[in-house]
């Protein structure tokens, strides 16, 4: 069942180039994709491609010189930007890309305990760290004294409690190392599992594959393709497009090509 | 050529040692891969060989002998953020002459596209920021590279560019490059030797 549709999306950006004169730049045109509950859909590209800028246009933070058009509907009901501030933290959760996006003055335990909406936030709180083997002490610890591994385990949480039906994540693995990143990936699994829909934006193809149902590929600002997992193998060649082949072909333990210049 | 860390500990302030008498060899016309989990200390190794920092024990030698610092250094570093790694208010073209002046078929090479040079750091996205900070360092008289996750943050044929051209200049001119990386698959894709830093402190 699709919980998040984005349809006909495009967003653009005003921008002064000499004196008055203005000049606007389209990022993302024409993108329609779908979140559906129990599936991880890994949205992977080129960086600078303007696959964070979709996460920010579907939670409402897109900075205020952008301009958007197309629908966005949850659970079959058009975004406005008034219902985007109602859902955003709720149904619709982001793990951010950078662990600084915690509060560096906040309690981690307490930080965890405001996204609670239902029942005792305590409880909620205790219960989501002993999950993710955090000892009692870290509820007290402010974010400076935690780990890398730790702190995105703290986002994690936050998203968790929160109860939401759409998780986006954003590059949450790069330049971890590779026990961090499975822990991370199979934590998005469960939130799947679990009935939630999950968008996982990275680059890294090779770890979005092991947990992800469906790869969007992401190019100049719109999706070329959206394929199954498994279509990924071999030489690419049940791929769709040119950059998804290319995009896999690159990859070290593929051929590591560079065939498609940009 | 050659270049060695001889008995190397290092520590920041009164924390406790990062490492201990690491012992360490690289020859020019070398790649070699060195992994180790988040933390080890890979990086203030790195650090350590490209003179950003100095050891609090040991040294490192280029032939035998200190490393000379009142001229271009000839071991190079580049960093893994190359946002963080040039000036905010130069142009790129201030940028890339900074230590030497690349050539037009250098820059070709990269994929560096010539009407980039006149641009701002923040009109540019990190794969294109990262090719300027890889010709800033490959200068004529780099004998060493150290490549300290280079390109974690770029997609899969940015990072493959960004190698074929810097292997294809590293053999051309005979360069050791150490690659600090946590991707196996790179590392062996690359590399003529592979160290676990473990196995050295």
């Amino acid at each position: 069942m699709s919980i998040l549709e984005v349809d006909n999306l495009s967003v653009s950006f005003k921008q002064y180039t000499s004196g008055l004169r203005q000049h606007t730049q389209e990022v993302i045109s024409n993108l329609s994709m779908e979140l559906v509950s129990g599936e991880i859909l890994a949205v992977v590209g080129a960086s600078g491609s303007g696959k964070s800028l979709l996460a920010h246009a579907i939670l409402g933070i897109l900075p205020s010189n952008a301009q958007t058009s197309g629908k966005i509907r949850f659970d079959g009901e058009v975004l406005t930007t008034k219902l985007q501030e109602q859902l955003r933290g709720k149904e619709i959760a982001l793990v951010p890309q950078s662990v600084s996006f915690l509060d560096p003055l906040m309690r981690v335990g307490a930080q965890v305990r405001t996204s609670v909406r239902k029942g005792k936030a305590k409880e909620a709180q205790k219960k989501v760290f002993e999950r993710y083997h955090l000892k009692e002490e870290v509820e007290n610890m402010y974010p400076f004294q935690l780990s890398g591994g730790m702190a995105r385990r703290i986002l994690v949480s936050t998203a968790m409690v929160s109860g939401a039906r759409v998780i986006i994540a954003d590059e949450p693995t790069p330049g971890l190392d590779s026990v961090v990143i499975k822990e991370a990936l199979t934590n998005f699994r469960e939130f799947a599992d679990q009935g939630c829909a999950v968008m996982l934006i990275s680059h890294d193809i090779e770890s979005a594959l092991q947990v992800a149902d469906k790869v969007a590929v992401f190019y100049g600002g719109t999706v070329l393709e959206i394929a199954p997992a498994e279509n990924f193998e071999g030489n690419g060649d049940r791929l769709q497009h040119h950059y998804s082949k290319a995009l896999w072909r690159a990859l070290p333990q593929n051929d590591f090509t560079c065939e498609f210049k940009n | 050529m050659l270049l060695e860390a001889n008995h190397v500990s290092f520590r920041y302030g009164t924390e406790p040692w990062l490492f201990r008498h690491v012992d360490f060899k690289i020859k020019t016309g070398e790649i070699v891969g060195l992994v180790g989990p988040s933390g080890s200390g890979k990086t203030t190794f790195g650090r350590l060989l490209a003179g950003y920092e100095t050891p609090h024990e040991g040294s490192i030698t280029l032939d035998g002998s200190p490393v000379p610092s009142n001229r271009y250094h000839p071991i190079q570093l580049v960093f893994q953020h190359p946002e963080k790694a040039v000036n905010p208010r130069w142009k790129m073209r201030k940028i890339v002459n900074e230590g030497w002046e690349p050539d037009e078929a250098l820059l070709e090479k990269l994929g560096i596209m010539q009407e980039w040079l006149e641009r701002w750091p923040n009109e540019l996205s990190g794969g294109e920021l990262q090719r300027f900070c890889v010709a800033r360092a490959l200068g004529t008289n780099t004998r060493f590279l150290i490549a300290d996750e280079m390109t974690t943050m770029l997609d899969a044929i940015t990072q493959a560019q960004i190698w074929h051209a810097v292997l294809e200049i590293a053999e051309k001119r005979n360069m050791g490059v150490l690659v600090i990386s946590h991707d196996h698959h790179l590392i062996h894709r690359l590399c003529t030797r592979i160290i676990e830093f473990k196995d050295l402190v």
